[in-house]
């Protein structure tokens, strides 16, 4: 690989890599990972030409290459700008970089109907992790809110359109893993909606992607709608014998039962392997699968609160409540000192399967 | 009277058509530039300093000599004929009155290129012009100068009318070339720019109308003459569309070396404003350009006279200056409300967002909501900071120009009228009912003496 492909330097924040020619500016910052990687909402590695529309992961390139030493004149997206020999890019350490994504955040969330407490994708929600990193505590905007009438798309997947953030992912999943397309961006500017064209439901054998790809609670599984909160059910990897996808897949587990089948997703937030809807829909009971073993589970923020060890990629940092609160927080109460219940020195992922109340019982 | 290039022949009968147009003179810069090599005629382009007339102000040699050239691909060029700005409407002019100028400047532009489907995406409220065009484009092709083998010189050329479908959008070359293809017309990210890979991801040029129709001028007198009429890197004539408080509205064609003065109150151009008003604002070039105060308009900062160019209009940069643009000459009088105008082009960048991306299409309907607020007497005093807040944060961090479209009028107007703003604010009853009028906006300005 080496030997073919030259290889550049970039310095982003500091920290020099060397990556292949034609690396993004995003892809290069992951390699390296930790707080220098810029957060992507639109951008999906697995998805051709997708990225460059949320503008959360814009960049300060500080100097352009070694050739032509301009600083660029803007703020580029990371992710679809390619990397240039002896690029120096600023992301955390531009005053301009974190202003812009503040402002992003807060345009993201400008008609967000920030109904969390209902929505189902609470808990492992791409722009509920990016307003607590980068957002402000409160907004701005003083006028009602835009919403949609809901339309049906089908008994599977449930679109509720007010949350969408215009990332436009499911719609390059429906034109690249299916083979129809029936999904698509109608009207434009603030009112911009995805649609499937005089409601065709969506019957394509990988449409259930639409569903993992969706970076906030626009696009949720129907088989799941209302039934758990996705922290209080445990992933738990698992496979079976698919004939139409490699069939490994993360299981949401409570007790003995299936609660919701996802694809195995990276630390980047990014679907491992793309599943069909039989594994992700119909498969919904423990007998159906071989269950491997608890998941590791990397950044989403609820459910890798403590006691999952297996955490991998980026530690979940405490520094992050300060950026919000501006102080350290504050133990009003230990739980553990009076619940008898709790076990804090139990790691759930130690415990082979769903945890049951039997594991924390002090008896 | 200044120097007539384009607009020559304006008063002539019939220069619509084929036969008065070529008999007075009309494709004798094709004659010549099919004898000359295509590298030529773009360095006679190139010496000429023509500069791209949609906006952005790019010298037009310079962006042809970056299209890709690689073997056996097809390469194209595009007229952007979306003129869709508020306030100009200078390429409709041409391409009525004159089409045959117009083709002519696509024909040399198509050889120079070496461009064999030449594509013009037309405006879709021009819904008139396509036919004058087709049938411009049909008297040509039966005179010879269209099709195959044009003159003998072996070069095939088609041109093609394409009607876009009503979206400002459309107007921005990566958009334009979208829709072109039949997708949704949405922005593409740059880099790949259209030069190396544009329609159907062949090298692709995009060029104004105005501009294309200046090279039959650049071919006839020569790049070097053409260079000597005009300032410094403000070449040639450019035609300005004027709207507004004036007596005379209209297309001009000027050589841009004079006064902003003059072009206002001469009676060969605008006539002065009408029945004694006096002048408040300006916008001098299509709505997406700053607004500038009268004082601004006529004097620079440093106390010089302002000449309608490109250097003079952006001197002293956003802060006291303005931009050429698209030549959109907007004029208000003393009775404009600038909140309400304000509002009104915040109305308009939020209808035409595409929605791509976020701060546009989350930011221009914040603003027009804001503004709207304050136009209509329910203001509060911080929204004046918020807007220039939003503003900041639109500028420059979209995928296309139209996230700064929208944020430079706002700017502008809070930078130079904020007493207006606050006033309304303050008199919320007060500003439904009467203008702030001229207020100091026309007053001189101090210039500090320097020593």
């Amino acid at each position: 690989m080496s030997d073919q492909a030259p290889k550049f330097k970039v310095t982003i924040d500091n920290i020099s890599i060397e990556v292949p020619a034609g690396t993004t500016i995003l892809n290069a910052a992951r390699m390296i990972g930790g707080e220098v990687t810029p957060p992507a909402m639109c951008y999906y590695s697995k998805l051709k030409d997708s990225g460059g529309k949320c503008r959360t992961c814009l960049v300060e390139v500080s100097k352009g290459s070694e050739k032509d030493p301009r600083p660029m004149p803007k703020l580029v997206a990371s992710c679809r700008t390619t990397v240039m020999d002896g690029m120096e890019v600023k992301n955390i350490t531009s005053e301009k970089v974190v202003d812009a994504r503040k402002g992003v955040v807060e345009f993201l969330l400008l008609n967000h109907p920030l109904d969390c407490p209902v929505c189902d994708q609470a808990g492992e929600c791409d722009l509920q992790n990016l307003s607590y990193e980068h957002g402000n505590e409160a907004t701005r905007y003083e006028f009602k809110r835009r919403t949609f009438e809901k339309e049906d798309i089908g008994p599977y997947i449930s679109l509720h359109m007010t949350r969408c953030i215009m990332c436009f992912r499911c719609v390059y999943t429906a034109d690249q893993l299916t083979e129809r397309r029936e999904h698509g961006i109608l009207e434009r500017g603030d009112h911009a909606q995805i649609s499937t064209m005089l409601s065709k439901s969506l019957d394509n054998e990988f449409i259930g992607n639409v569903i993992d790809v969706c970076p906030v609670g626009a696009l949720t599984d129907k088989t799941f709608r209302f039934k758990n909160r996705v922290w209080f059910t445990k992933p738990v990897d698992a496979h079976r014998d698919c004939p139409k996808c490699t069939g490994k897949v993360r299981l949401w587990m409570r007790g003995e039962e299936v609660f919701r089948v996802t694809a195995r997703k990276d630390q980047w937030g990014e679907v491992e392997e793309f599943i069909c809807n039989d594994c992700r829909f119909h498969k919904k009971e423990t007998k159906d699968w071989v269950i491997e073993g608890p998941s590791m589970i990397a950044r989403s923020s609820v459910i890798a609160q403590g006691h999952y060890a297996g955490n991998v990629g980026t530690k979940a940092s405490p520094v992050l409540i300060d950026k919000v609160i501006g102080k350290d927080p504050k133990f009003l109460l230990d739980i553990h000192t009076i619940s008898d219940v709790n076990k804090p020195e139990v790691h759930l992922s130690q415990i082979n399967g769903p945890a049951h109340s039997d594991d924390f019982s002090k008896k | 009277m200044g120097v007539k290039l384009l607009l020559e022949h304006d008063k002539v009968e019939g220069i619509r058509y084929y036969d008065a147009y070529r008999k007075h003179g009309g494709y004798r810069a094709a004659e010549k530039a099919f004898k000359m090599s295509p590298a030529d005629i773009v360095e006679e382009v190139k010496k000429s300093g023509l500069r791209g007339r949609g906006g952005a102000g790019f010298p037009t040699g310079m962006k042809w000599s970056f299209l890709a050239k690689p073997e056996g691909v097809p390469r194209h060029l595009v007229c952007n004929a979306d003129e869709s700005e508020p306030g100009t409407f200078k390429d409709r002019y041409l391409m009525e009155f004159h089409p045959h100028l117009f083709i002519e400047g696509l024909l040399i532009s198509s050889f120079a290129l070496g461009s064999n489907a030449t594509y013009v995406y037309i405006r879709g409220e021009y819904a008139w012009i396509p036919d004058i065009l087709e049938q411009a484009i049909a008297e040509a092709k039966h005179n010879g100068w269209l099709g195959k083998n044009i003159l003998g010189s072996g070069f095939d050329c088609e041109i093609y009318v394409h009607r876009g479908a009503g979206a400002y959008i459309c107007g921005e070359e990566t958009a334009l070339i979208e829709s072109l293809e039949g997708k949704r017309g949405n922005p593409r990210m740059k880099p790949p720019f259209p030069a190396i890979q544009g329609v159907w991801m062949r090298p692709t040029v995009v060029n104004n109308v105005e501009t294309i129709a200046a090279v039959v001028p650049i071919i006839n007198i020569g790049g070097d003459e053409y260079a000597k009429i005009g300032v410094g890197k403000s070449t040639g004539t450019k035609l300005l569309s004027v709207c507004g408080n004036v007596k005379n509205q209209g297309v001009y064609e000027i050589d841009m070396t004079i006064s902003v003065e003059e072009f206002i109150y001469s009676d060969e151009y605008c006539g002065g404003i009408p029945n004694g008003k006096k002048l408040k604002a300006c916008i001098p070039g299509g709505s997406s350009v700053p607004i500038i105060p009268a004082n601004l308009l006529l004097k620079t900062a440093k106390g010089e006279t302002r000449y309608m160019n490109y250097e003079s209009l952006s001197d002293g940069g956003f802060a006291t200056g303005s931009m050429m643009g698209s030549g959109g000459f907007i004029v208000l009088n003393e009775d404009q409300c600038v909140v309400r105008h304000t509002m009104t082009l915040a109305r308009f960048y939020n209808h035409e967002s595409c929605g791509q991306c976020s701060p546009c299409r989350e930011g221009t309907g914040w603003m027009y909501k804001i503004l709207k607020n304050i136009e209509y007497g329910k203001g509060k005093m911080s929204d004046v900071d918020l807007l220039w807040d939003i503003q900041r944060r639109i500028e420059g961090n979209t995928i296309c120009p139209l996230g700064d479209a929208a944020a430079w009028p706002v700017a502008a107007a809070i930078r130079h009228f904020r007493d207006e703003f606050e006033w309304h604010i303050k008199n919320p009853e007060e500003s439904q009912t009467r203008n702030y009028g001229l207020a100091h906006y026309a007053d001189p300005i101090h210039v500090p003496a320097t020593a």
